[in-house]
């Protein structure tokens, strides 16, 4: 015992300062690789999370639709859906007048409304009558316009108290407080804008001559008149320029109650009073001129508001007619917004407003149904025969390179053989699912074989003896023992099959699936679309209503492959079950 | 060989000229062997000398392996199993085997003993399946710690229990022949006792063969033992005279420890 506390502590080499070193290292490695892990995971839930927002935050849109209340005639065996519309168009606001004017409130109604009404019909729910209020369904743009797209309106309480005086066909309208300044600010805004503008020009006349100058000395002859001449145009041209910016700023900094235009460049000013809207053409600080867009019903001094429209007219579909149209209306409650569920019961259209996703989400159930009718046993078939059956020889080799190589071959280039073989040469429906579904099954197919050769290959070599030991044959071996096992690891590798199927679209655009479809797919040999080629569409649309469609169809697809996951991980969870 | 003094009961096995290769390299060369019905016979020697490959040979698991030949004559009551008449699958549902690893199926209890049952169609209904499942329990002494479980998982068991699980699977399917590889090897030695319990009790009813690396186990429960020797079959005799009076050099050096 003795010996053993006077003996001197043992030095191993895993003691001691550099083995203590070399521990801080590996600490320090392993910290290090967990910090780089948890970024990456980090960046991957940002990046997640931003898409998600991204799509969701403009698919809420599609969430409401908005209608119009206005009388319309429908006699009892009507069919000319359209003229009814129009005719109820033109009733509700006769003050229309002229072309322009009459297109505009047509403008107002969505051809869905009389698709609605001919629906209605066919359902005998439709109402036959006259002077009978209905709603109608608005325009995408109105819609666009009622949900703040093309600017915010905001109406404000004037200071003073207004004086209307018709003056032919305008209004002269006179506040008592300089309420018309905003109005003005921005015209002058607008005008020192402009002049600014032509001083830059000018100022580029100048550099040019200075160039021109510097270079006479050394020219002679006719190309130095030539060059004179040229120099005395850019003069001109400068002074022409500066004494237009001249007389822009002396417009601006004019004191007097001079009346400026406003143009269709510059934000939209309105007045409300008298039951009409007046659209401002010319403003001061206390005077404005108006042109009645909605009829006023007379001059009589009152209540009055003024409205202001940031986006200039030229940069929105919506014209200022429409805008008092609608205004007004919406003062008169209606204008109504009600839930949309027309997005999910119609299929595709030209017009956005009555464009919906149904008919693209049942093309990709058939598609789907198919891809997996056909990849599904195909594929566990070919992996057990691989697997299980196959002798391993140069044939065998030759199959499991050429699957490998497969799933490496590009969709676009599956959907050329579909083109080629199922359309041209087997001749199935062309846009049809099943020619989409036989192609998505091509290119499902390795990714369903490989997942499922490594997953059968995974099961215990043991379960294989004690089933065989017991004689069972192989098949029964294969079906009762090894393939059960292999099942979470098969549906694993199938719902990513599945996934990028359900998301491929190059391949479907060769086989036609991108043509414009309105109907709804009875079945698998119909026209159809599918759901990534609607987005891809309504993506390419011109309609800026067709933006929040785009990312609805986005999440229905989203959507559409969260339970096309759940359900592979119920069933996972049903064969995971170990007992 | 020599022939045992005592009265020969019945021959299940007669192998004659049994050779084993694996692709190239020969694993049992030119074996004879006589098996009795109605006891245990143990294969014992050093690892590697070919007691699985020629246990294999029996049942026909060899034929699982690709690169596995096997030629000779191997008779089962007189029958060729090698004959091209003969279903392997047939044949090892009269031979069953017990291996190495407990490997029951991830499936109840009750389901891994009726399995064979089931594919064989041995039971016409429910109730007859019932018995079965129980009587193949009790003949692997199982019965009473799992009758009340029946419906949870066979991989839930112990060791021990699980490999008494594989002996009433194997049971089950009523085999003539019990195959058994080092059955007790991946046991402790409480569950081994058990289980050799079990052999011996066995060893009345059906023919058991059994691979060990223990010799003391070969000695507790078989009443023949065969000692392999690189493939070779150097000697087989009744235990004791393999323990007490070994002929051939190799044997006596196995047996008393100086190799193997
Ligand atoms: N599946 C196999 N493939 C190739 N060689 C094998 C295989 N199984 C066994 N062998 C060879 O056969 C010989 C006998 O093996 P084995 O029968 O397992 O011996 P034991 O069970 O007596 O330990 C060994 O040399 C082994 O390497
Ligand atoms: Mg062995």
């Amino acid at each position: 015992m003795m010996s053993e506390t006077t003996m001197p502590p043992a030095v191993s080499v895993h003691t001691g300062e550099a083995a203590k070193k070399r521990m801080k290292k590996r600490h320090n490695a392993e910290k290090r690789l967990r910090a780089y892990g948890i970024i990456a995971i980090s960046l991957a839930a940002l990046a997640l999370v931003a898409l998600l927002y991204n799509v969701f935050a403009r698919a809420v849109s599609v969430r409401t639709e908005h209608y119009i209340t206005v009388a319309a005639d429908i006699s009892k065996d009507e069919n000319d859906f359209l003229k009814v519309v129009k005719t109820a168009a033109r009733e509700a606001f006769p003050f229309a007048s002229g072309r322009t004017q009459k297109r505009e409130v047509y403008g107002l109604f969505s051809d869905g409304a009389a698709d609605d009404m001919r629906d209605a019909a066919e359902a005998g729910t439709l109402e036959a009558g006259s002077g009978i209020q209905r709603r109608f369904l608005l325009s995408d743009s109105v819609d666009l316009y009622l949900r703040g797209v093309f600017g915010t309106l905001e109406e404000r309480e004037p200071e003073g108290a207004l004086t209307l005086s018709e003056d032919g066909k305008t209004v002269l309208l006179q506040s008592t407080a300089a309420d018309f300044n905003d109005a003005l600010g921005l015209v002058k805004a607008g005008l020192a804008q402009q002049s600014e503008r032509l001083r830059r020009e000018a100022e580029r006349q100048s550099a040019g001559i200075e160039t021109l100058t510097a270079r006479l000395p050394s020219l002679e002859g006719p190309e130095l008149d030539d060059t004179k001449a040229q120099i005395e145009g850019f003069k001109a041209k400068r002074a022409q320029l500066s004494g237009q910016a001249d007389a822009l700023d002396a417009t601006i900094m004019a004191q007097g109650g001079e009346r400026l235009k406003l143009t269709n460049r510059m934000p939209s000013f309105f007045v409300r009073s008298n039951d009409g809207i007046l659209k401002l053409t010319e403003v001061s600080s206390t005077t404005a001129l108006g042109k009645p867009l909605i009829p006023l019903s007379g001059t009589a001094a009152g209540a009055w508001s003024l409205l202001s429209l940031d986006r200039p007219e030229i940069g929105r579909p919506v014209k200022d007619f429409q805008v008092a149209l609608v205004e007004d209306l919406r003062a008169k409650d209606r204008i109504e917004e009600v839930t949309n569920w027309r997005f999910f019961t119609s299929s595709d259209s030209t017009q956005p407003e009555i464009a919906g996703i149904y008919g693209a989400l049942i093309g990709s159930m058939w598609t789907m149904l198919v891809t997996f009718s056909l990849a599904f046993p195909i594929g566990v078939m070919a992996a057990i025969y691989l697997e299980e059956f196959a002798p391993r020889n140069r044939w065998t080799d030759f199959i499991e390179v050429n699957i490998n190589n497969l799933a490496a071959v590009p969709s676009i280039v599956f959907g050329l053989l579909g083109l080629a073989v199922f359309l041209h040469f087997f001749g199935v429906p062309r846009s049809s699912p099943l020619a989409g579904g036989l192609v998505l099954a091509l290119m499902t197919l390795p990714t369903i074989i490989i997942a499922s050769r490594a997953s059968i290959r995974a099961v215990p070599p043991s379960i294989r003896s004690a089933a065989l030991g017991l004689g069972a044959s192989k098949v029964q071996t294969t079906f009762h023992h090894v393939l059960p096992l292999a099942m979470p690891g098969i549906l694993t590798g199938t719902i990513i099959g599945m996934a990028q199927a359900l998301g491929e679209t190059a391949p479907l655009l060769m086989i036609g699936m991108v043509a414009f479809i309105t109907a709804v797919p009875e079945g698998i040999t119909d026209s159809a679309t599918v759901l990534p080629v609607q987005v891809f569409n309504w993506a390419n649309a011109s309609e800026r209503a067709f933006d929040m469609r785009t990312a609805a169809a986005i999440a229905v697809l989203l959507g559409f492959l969260v339970v096309m996951n759940m359900i592979a991980i119920i069933l996972r969870k049903r064969f995971e079950r170990r007992w | 060989m020599t022939e045992s003094s005592s009265p020969l009961p019945h021959a299940k096995f007669r192998c004659r000229g049994v050779n084993v290769h694996y692709g190239m390299a020969q694993a049992i060369k030119d074996n004879d062997i006589d098996i009795y019905d109605k006891s245990v016979t143990s294969f014992i020697g050093p690892s590697g000398c070919g007691k699985s490959t020629f246990l294999r040979c029996l049942n026909r698991m060899n034929d699982t392996i690709d690169i596995c030949r096997v030629t000779g004559d191997i008779r089962l009551d007189g029958v060729d199993i090698y004959d091209t008449e003969i279903d392997p699958v047939q044949l090892r549902a009269r031979v069953g085997m017990v291996f190495q690893k407990p490997n029951p199926f991830p499936k109840s209890i009750f389901d891994n003993v009726a399995y064979g049952p089931r594919i064989h169609g041995l039971a016409s209904n429910r109730a007859d399946l019932d018995a079965l499942v129980e009587s193949s329990l009790r003949s692997a002494g199982l019965w009473d710690e799992v009758k009340d479980r029946l419906s949870s998982a066979g991989t839930g068991l112990s060791g021990g229990q699980q490999q008494r699980l594989c002996i009433a699977r194997a049971i089950a399917t009523q085999p003539e022949v019990l195959l058994m590889d080092e059955p007790c090897s991946a046991l402790d030695p409480i569950a081994t006792e058990i289980v050799e319990e079990l052999i011996t009790n066995l060893g009345e009813t059906y023919c058991v063969v059994i691979v060990t690396h223990s010799m003391q186990q070969a000695n507790r429960i078989s009443e023949r033992t065969a000692f392999f020797h690189l493939g070779e079959l150097v000697e087989y005799e009744t235990t004791h005279d393999i323990f007490n009076t070994p002929k051939d050099e190799r044997t006596i050096g196995y047996v008393s420890g100086r190799f193997g």
